[in-house]
């Protein structure tokens, strides 16, 4: 069985963030690593191929600049067999339905039982890929699972929707994205680490996947950023300190003066 | 005028605040048209009535017997073809899980550029231009769709709902949903237990805990309940199992931009901020000073929670007469 997660390198949410003057997301200017949420596919794909009796090759597949291949060594580092790097100069600045495409057609040059993708990129945070690729490749999604059951060519989750949890079932191939309740990731072994730098990492082109360059990048994109502004800071309003025990009272008069009493 | 289709968000039928906020938007952009996805009784003369009262001058009804077993991939297979048959300016659809994937989706089918998580959106000529709250809400950012319809999804509380009465002119759509959109199959739905409070990511208030409650969310909850508003967590109190992963803010939880939003026991982690940064008052509760919580609000108390909140329930409680 093959199974393919699509891992995103991303800039530290820690770390100040900023745009470029064309509006596009600076990812020079602050480290970047393997978005915490992808660690979560990552991860359950390594569970399903430690349950199967089967041969399962875990490929983990990023669309990004060179430094994105720290994402996929992660990846390999806990686990994943190997990786494929899409990467071209003209991917830069790419909107979702641009990036969609392209992981699209490097999925279908690679053999897919199942796709796994994080529930949302932690820069981005559209959300919308899992959809959009489901929709490219005409697979059914299981989307957002916060539990992965997978026998034999079934694949079960639960999703834990806001009226509602629900059981959802599909058959390979099939997509499944995952949310970060789906359990929690293994940090990578020092074994993982020495073994991973023997595992194959292939890089691709656009011409690789067969996808030309006015299809994707910034010039081509759907939607437009017309403006970026960052946000007046908050100013700090007054803190009191509950040492008398009058912190209650002082709470319930700024409520009060609020209106919200 | 042209069109701008509304997909309705409803719960047997009971609309959603949300989507009165976006047939209010689309008056901005065009003309309403409300398209309900959902059984003849869900679209009862209640629902009708109320998508009209917003404004509504078409409300398409789809009967979903047929397709209610399967994710999300229908819902988009309707309005991919509602597009196509009325062209309209602009579809919106209210930021949701289940509203996110069928915008996805549906940017994909007719090839059209989308904006998700819009916290308002403005017509400008022919086309919409939205305002989105990105890096934790640290930017603000501008933008429009450039190729096709537009796609939007639209958070919560992004506008005012606004009473407008409109034709209301219902229109039953048929709809063929292709075998493809059938793979992935609901088996088996347990319905969420309402917990009585408002709904957190609609409520004008809401108090939240986090670790410092050490799983005590009795006072949280009465606090609340003193304000009338929502309850709300950390994530460390939903892996601590303390409270349900529902009730969650932030980046992998839910965002809420309430009036009034109080943080008791919640470090400010930047994870957290991104759920809750928009609030238009915020109010923290720590025993540490240094919280970077406190950066953030317009009135802090340094102390304990568990002798600061009781103490304040009663306190509004006895002012609330
Ligand atoms: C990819 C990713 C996504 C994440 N998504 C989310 C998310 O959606 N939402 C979220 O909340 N977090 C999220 N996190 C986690 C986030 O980084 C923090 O770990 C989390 O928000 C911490 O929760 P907390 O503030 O309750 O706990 P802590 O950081 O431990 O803070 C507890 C606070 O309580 C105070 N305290 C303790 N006792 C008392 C007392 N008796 N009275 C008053 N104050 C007291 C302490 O001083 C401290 O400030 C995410 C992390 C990652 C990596
Ligand atoms: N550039 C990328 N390369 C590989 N996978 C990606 C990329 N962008 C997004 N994804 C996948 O799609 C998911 C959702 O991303 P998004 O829609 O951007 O929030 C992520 O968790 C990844 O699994």
């Amino acid at each position: 069985m093959n199974i393919v997660v699509c891992v995103k390198y991303v800039p530290d949410a820690t770390a100040d963030r900023h745009f470029e003057s064309d509006s596009t997301v600076d990812r020079e200017g602050v480290d970047g690593l393997l978005s915490e949420l992808d660690e979560y596919p990552v991860e359950q794909a390594l569970r399903i191929k430690e349950q199967q009796d089967d041969e399962v090759q875990v490929t983990v597949l990023t669309v990004g600049p060179d430094d994105a291949s720290d994402a996929i060594r992660k990846a390999l580092q806990m686990g994943a067999d190997k990786g494929v790097h899409v990467s071209d100069e003209a991917i830069a600045g790419s909107d979702s339905i641009g990036t969609s495409l392209v992981l699209a057609e490097a999925i279908k040059k690679l053999e897919h039982d199942l796709v796994m993708c994080g529930m949302a990129s932690t820069d981005g945070s559209m959300g919308v890929l899992p959809a959009m690729l489901a929709e490219r490749l005409g697979l059914p999604a299981l989307t957002l699972a916060s539990e992965v059951e997978y026998d034999a060519g079934r694949v079960r989750i639960r999703r834990d929707g806001d009226t509602a949890t629900q059981t959802v079932e599909g058959t390979t191939p099939v997509l499944v994205s995952v949310t970060d309740q789906s359990g929690e990731a293994r940090y990578p072994s020092f074994k993982g680490i020495m073994a991973a730098k023997k595992k194959p990492v292939e890089t691709w082109t656009l011409s690789d996947i067969g996808v030309s360059e006015d299809q994707v990048g910034l010039s081509t994109a759907w939607s437009q950023v017309m403006a970026t502004e960052p946000r007046p800071p908050r100013t700090q309003g007054e803190v009191v300190a509950d040492e008398d025990g009058s912190g209650a009272t002082k709470l319930a008069d700024f409520l009060a003066s609020r209106k919200f009493i | 005028m042209r069109e701008v289709l509304v997909l309705v968000d409803h719960v047997d039928g009971a609309v959603s605040k949300p989507t009165t906020e976006l047939l209010t938007i689309a008056r901005r952009l065009g003309e309403p048209a409300a398209v309900f996805i959902g059984s003849a009784e869900d679209a009862d003369d209640t629902a009708l009535k109320t998508l009209k009262t917003f404004g509504a001058e078409k409300i398409y009804t789809v009967e979903d017997a047929d397709f209610r077993q399967f994710l999300v991939a229908p819902k988009a297979e309707v309005l991919a073809q509602l597009v196509q048959q009325v062209s309209p300016v602009a579809v919106l659809v209210a930021s949701g899980a289940e509203g996110k994937e069928i915008a996805g989706r549906l940017a994909i089918k007719t090839g059209s550029g989308l904006i998700t998580d819009a916290v308002d959106v403005q017509g400008d000529g022919d086309s919409a231009v939205t305002t989105q709250s990105v890096f934790a809400g640290s930017y603000t950012v501008r933008a429009k769709v450039t190729t096709g319809t537009s796609i939007i999804t639209v958070k919560p509380n992004a506008a005012t709902p606004e009473q407008a009465e409109g034709a209301g002119a219902q229109q039953a759509v048929q709809v063929e949903i292709s075998e493809g959109a059938k793979g992935a199959r609901i088996t088996a739905s347990e319905p969420r237990r309402s917990s009585g409070r408002p709904d957190l990511s609609e409520a004008a208030i809401v108090v939240a805990g986090g670790r410092g409650t050490g799983g005590k969310f009795e006072s949280i909850e009465e606090f609340a309940d003193a304000l009338g508003g929502a309850v709300g967590a950390s994530r460390a109190v939903v892996d601590a199992g303390w409270y349900p992963h529902s009730y969650q803010i932030g980046q992998t939880g839910k965002t809420v931009s309430p009036q009034l939003y109080i943080a008791a026991g919640i470090s400010g982690a930047i994870q957290h901020r991104a759920g809750m940064q928009t609030s238009k008052t915020i109010v923290a509760i720590n025993k540490d000073e240094e919280a970077p919580l406190f950066e953030l609000v317009d009135f802090g108390v340094v102390g304990d929670l568990h002798s600061v909140l009781p103490a304040a329930t009663e306190e509004v409680n006895k002012r609330k007469g």
